[in-house]
């Protein structure tokens, strides 16, 4: 049972520890600075803050102090473009991509029989990876040279990216990651091989003829059960996804209330069945219907849905949940989430009731649970 | 010897004191100061070796013509201003 949270916001990293009494505010670093996404690296107790300082670039700072203290490291960085290459304008975009770091969106931990394996998921969409803790990065080439990428459209943001990097515990060879916007990319090989999976994913706003096309989804956030790693579960753009056969295939999940719309996803380590979602206004207006937060679970593999709302705010609360800003401890009792609008909640009892740790913290935009 | 100077917002990240390098152009006075402050580089620069987006290089209080390729000529005696422009700093 993890007793500590991180909060990454645009004003600085936040570290919420259980005391005996209640979860507190125990420190705040970074203050003033854009913190996009951090990581606890359970291999090690490493952490990881991605910090964007707008003017400066993007930065990336590791504690193995338990974040007493801060070093600057090494942050990803884009190849030069081959001699005379010309890259194709992204889809839907008027602009061509640009082989330059726009942001870190993705952090995860290789498996345990990979020390200091790091993977990083960027904006304009390449994946990284760090065999000595961060201290340097390579862009996988098979992947950035891989002839449908430049397939990959845009998203809120202007360029397409990797936010969501899922190892399979079984295999730390076997990676699935999702991108905004370009489907599910699925490697066997460590990433020396990608192979397009997504069958099964409905894009709503396409034409008709390029609504199941896997590479035009907008995957939102794509997570594995830890317990069994064949189930998947993905908040899409416009909708909710889930996958037994280990990415391949999809079954979109329909008609759940209040919306199919939303940022975040968490299943639960241990049970493949059960899976939180933060539901949102679609898409044009991007807030909680009729200003309540609300949360939705499901204990049977998507059939139903129970509407949470037990300590979240049920009248004007304008709050936005990004799609790193849900976690889930170890145990699958304990969740956090955090709002563009600084509001923390957390569960011990797996939803069922929040606390609300803070409304005064800066726009949320990563929550993570420390895990031993 | 062109000097190079830099805004004060930058120096709680990596320190960037005031240095005096040879160089006829931009690039190089900024490569000679960049090798003996390897760090500061990556604040001013992108990977492609252009100008950060929302940063701007005046030469004796010109700004900056050539973001990309850094050709702009510098005289011995010039002085180099690196400071972030108004845009870039989201609230």
């Amino acid at each position: 049972m993890s007793d500590r949270v991180y909060v990454a916001t645009r004003k600085g990293l936040f570290t919420v520890d259980r005391t005996p009494s209640k979860w507190t505010i125990s420190r705040a670093t970074f203050v003033g600075d854009n913190v996009t996404l951090m990581m606890h690296d359970p291999r090690n107790g490493n952490l990881f803050a991605a910090l964007n300082h707008g003017h400066f670039g993007i930065k990336v700072h590791r504690s193995t102090d338990h974040g007493e203290t801060w070093q600057e490291i090494a942050a990803p960085q884009y190849p030069p473009m081959p001699e005379g290459y010309v890259p194709k304008p992204i889809p839907f975009f008027n602009k061509t991509l640009d082989w330059a770091l726009k942001l870190i969106w993705g952090f995860a931990p290789g498996g345990a029989d990979q020390p200091g394996l790091i993977w990083a998921g960027t904006m304009p969409g390449g994946l990284f990876k760090s065999e000595n803790n961060g201290d340097s990065w390579e862009l996988n080439r098979p992947l950035w040279d891989h002839p449908r990428r430049e397939e990959w459209g845009p998203n809120g943001a202007e360029w397409p990216g990797i936010h969501s990097i899922c190892v399979d515990p079984r295999d730390s060879r076997h990676v699935n990651v999702g991108v905004s916007t370009g489907g599910v990319w699925i490697t066997h090989d460590a990433g020396e091989s990608w192979n397009l999976g997504g069958k099964g994913m409905r894009a709503e706003y396409a034409p008709e003829e390029h609504q199941f096309d896997p590479i035009g989804q907008d995957v939102h956030c794509l997570v594995q059960c830890a317990a069994n790693p064949e189930v998947l579960w993905v908040q899409h753009h416009n909708g909710m996804f889930r996958s037994t056969d280990g990415a391949a295939s999809w079954t979109e999940i329909k008609d759940v209330k209040p919306s199919v719309f939303g940022f975040p996803v968490a299943v639960h380590p241990k049970d493949p069945e059960t899976a939180w979602f933060v539901p949102a206004f679609k898409d044009e207006k991007r807030c909680p219907l009729d200003g309540r937060v609300v949360v939705n679970r499901t204990r049977d593999g998507g059939k139903t849905f129970e509407t949470l709302r037990r300590g979240l705010p049920q009248e004007h609360a304008y709050d936005l949940v990004y799609r790193h800003g849900l976690d889930i401890d170890e145990t699958g009792d304990r969740l956090a989430f955090g709002s563009t609008t600084g509001s923390l909640w957390i569960t011990e009892d797996g939803g069922d009731s929040w606390q609300s740790i803070s409304s005064n913290l800066p726009p949320i935009y990563a929550v993570r649970f420390a895990r031993s | 010897m062109a000097t190079i100077r830099f805004t004060r917002n930058i120096q709680r990240h990596v320190e960037c004191p005031t240095r005096e390098f040879p160089g006829t152009t931009l690039r190089a006075v900024l490569d000679a100061y960049f090798r003996e402050n390897e760090k500061a580089r990556g604040y001013v620069l992108d990977e492609q070796g252009r100008i950060r987006p929302h940063m701007v290089v005046f030469i004796d209080g010109e700004l900056n013509d050539d973001r990309e390729r850094l050709t702009d000529p510098v005289k011995p005696d010039s002085v180099i201003d690196v400071i972030q422009a108004l845009s870039g700093g989201k609230v």
